[in-house]
């Protein structure tokens, strides 16, 4: 697609039918707003005939998207037909993890790894979560740039991973590698890694280490309250093979470290766009539990959800065939003029904030929700308490992904 | 119309009128009943308006549904007489209902 000050013009000119919003450059250069206007207005259920991840329908209004959420019984999220992701994979690569299958299993497993984001684990995480955040906003320099995705996003994603995993902490960028790899897009000028054996010699690198911890833990007579032990101990994930055990690891590194990662670097954006608000949190800190949801919804970290239709189904008058995939795109339901008031502004005490859609509904709705939250409840409220001035030096660098919609750079200085 | 009551999780009650045929959900967002986040506005799709019904009370409200049941699987603290209180609606029949709320929505 053209230069970015194009987009506008382009995406309201061009015809329907070759709009194609799985493109990765749309979100790497931030130009996806205007695609999605142009079809909540003129083709909310749209049809891509042809793209590099193959035909599939959008479905960009929130109205839709939670109706389609809701019917999982006909809207599959199995890996069996492609999982959750657009890109079909050859079986042999695909990835059982709970967030890719139907029920009965789906619900088996997640049972299992929801208590670590118990009200009574969270209470227990805050106090431990507060004093990380604070020795990390105090090592940072003063008056000087530095990449606030680095040292703060990804260290504080990281940090809190390795204690879901009890994992080894000194290592725990690794965790970090392993997200990023999985996520990465091969179509990617900058990606990490170059095939798809290449991102299966990784994977069994970390399947490697998490074999060792699962064997350490297994027989404990005392399980532990990590995620490793959870499953090892756990009646619907104990036998589990080795692959799926990969996968479900998989799922909870990325949706524990990329969602909180871009929501934290998005966070500092936002408040540097609309200095008004961020002087209304400074007057008002108590606003924080409004802003957080928020920020959640203004970022969006995870562009959409593919489900494939289990049977023909009619979508906003559309008919869906048998078979055919398509993408909730959370990111446009969350700027749907008709759910939201003034969906792309950035307004921290809106009435009604929770009222979003990244975190998915239905049943497959984010097990860390809460834990994503409050991670970025504590960093504000951190920041408030130093009334740090946190200057955004440069445009953001963005994730070249239609899937993970995050920020890989973003320079800023603290005022001294 | 029928009277509900909300009793919070440190024991305080507070009763509202709710019309007939709105949710037991909408009649404490719509009094500003604090500990009911009903994030997806009442498609019975986030399980964040559990409330526990008072037994005595059980028995003159429908079972859940099969969407219902589902997402009260990952309820934090669920119980036999936990509902999902956007799926409950007002009927006269109800005036004096309790609904207990949880200590958070999870």
């Amino acid at each position: 697609m053209n230069a970015p000050m194009d987009h506008a013009t382009l995406a309201e000119s061009m015809p329907l039918e070759e709009i194609n919003v799985s493109d990765p450059k749309i979100y790497q250069q931030d130009v996806w707003q205007h695609y999605f206007r142009r079809l909540r207005r003129d083709a909310p259920v749209h049809f891509c005939k042809d793209s590099p991840v193959g035909p599939f329908w959008s479905i960009t209004r929130y109205k839709d998207i939670v109706s389609v959420e809701v019917n999982h019984k006909t809207f599959s999220s199995s890996s069996a037909f492609g999982g959750i992701t657009l890109r079909d994979r050859p079986a042999e690569l695909e990835l059982p993890m709970f967030i890719a299958m139907d029920q009965p299993r789906h619900d088996e497993q997640r049972k299992i790894v929801q208590p670590i984001v118990s009200p009574a684990n969270l209470a227990g995480f805050e106090g431990l979560i507060r004093s990380r955040i604070a020795a990390t906003l105090d090592s940072l320099p003063r008056g000087e740039v530095f990449d606030w995705v680095d040292k703060v996003s990804i260290e504080l994603t990281g940090q809190m991973l390795a204690t879901l995993f009890d994992f080894p902490f000194e290592q725990r960028r690794k965790l970090t590698y392993w997200s990023d790899v999985a996520t990465t897009d091969l179509a990617n000028p900058d990606r990490l890694i170059n095939s798809e054996e290449e991102r299966e010699t990784v994977f069994r690198e970390c399947l490697g280490a998490f074999m060792q911890l699962w064997n350490e833990r297994v027989n404990a007579k005392e399980p532990g309250g990590d995620l490793i032990s959870m499953l090892a101990h756990g009646e619907a994930t104990r036998n589990m093979n080795p692959r799926e055990y990969l996968g479900n690891v998989i799922l909870l590194i990325v949706g524990g470290n990329d969602t909180t990662r871009n929501s934290m670097s998005g966070s500092v954006w936002f408040f540097n766009q609309n200095p008004r608000e961020y002087e209304k949190l400074r007057a008002n800190p108590a606003l924080l539990e409004s802003a957080v949801p928020e920020i959640i919804r203004y970022q969006t970290p995870l562009a959409y959800m593919r489900r494939t239709a289990l049977e023909d189904a009619e979508i906003g008058g559309q008919k869906i065939k048998k078979g055919d995939k398509l993408a909730m795109w959370y990111i446009s339901g969350n700027r749907d003029e008709d759910a939201i008031d003034n969906p792309d502004e950035f307004i921290i005490d809106r009435a009604r904030p929770r009222q979003h859609l990244s975190f998915g509904f239905g049943i497959h709705r984010c097990v860390g929700n809460r834990l994503g939250e409050l991670q970025l409840k504590i960093l504000w409220q951190e920041i408030l308490k130093r009334d740090l001035k946190i200057e955004v030096m440069a445009q953001p660098k963005r994730v070249f992904s239609a899937f993970v919609h995050g920020i890989t750079e973003l320079p800023v200085r603290i005022a001294p | 119309m029928a009277k509900v009551h909300y009793i919070s999780h440190s024991g305080e009650d507070r009763a509202v009128e709710v019309p007939t045929g709105e949710s037991v959900m909408r009649g404490a967002v719509a009094n500003s009943i604090p500990g009911i986040d009903a994030d997806c506005g009442g498609q019975c799709a986030c399980a964040t308006c559990h409330v526990y019904v008072d037994e005595a009370w059980l028995k003159k409200i429908e079972a859940p549904g099969e969407m219902e049941a589902s997402m009260l699987a990952f309820v934090d603290g669920a119980q036999p007489n936990s509902r999902l209180s956007c799926q409950i609606n007002v009927t006269p029949e109800l005036d004096g209902l309790i609904v207990r709320l949880p200590e958070s929505q999870h």
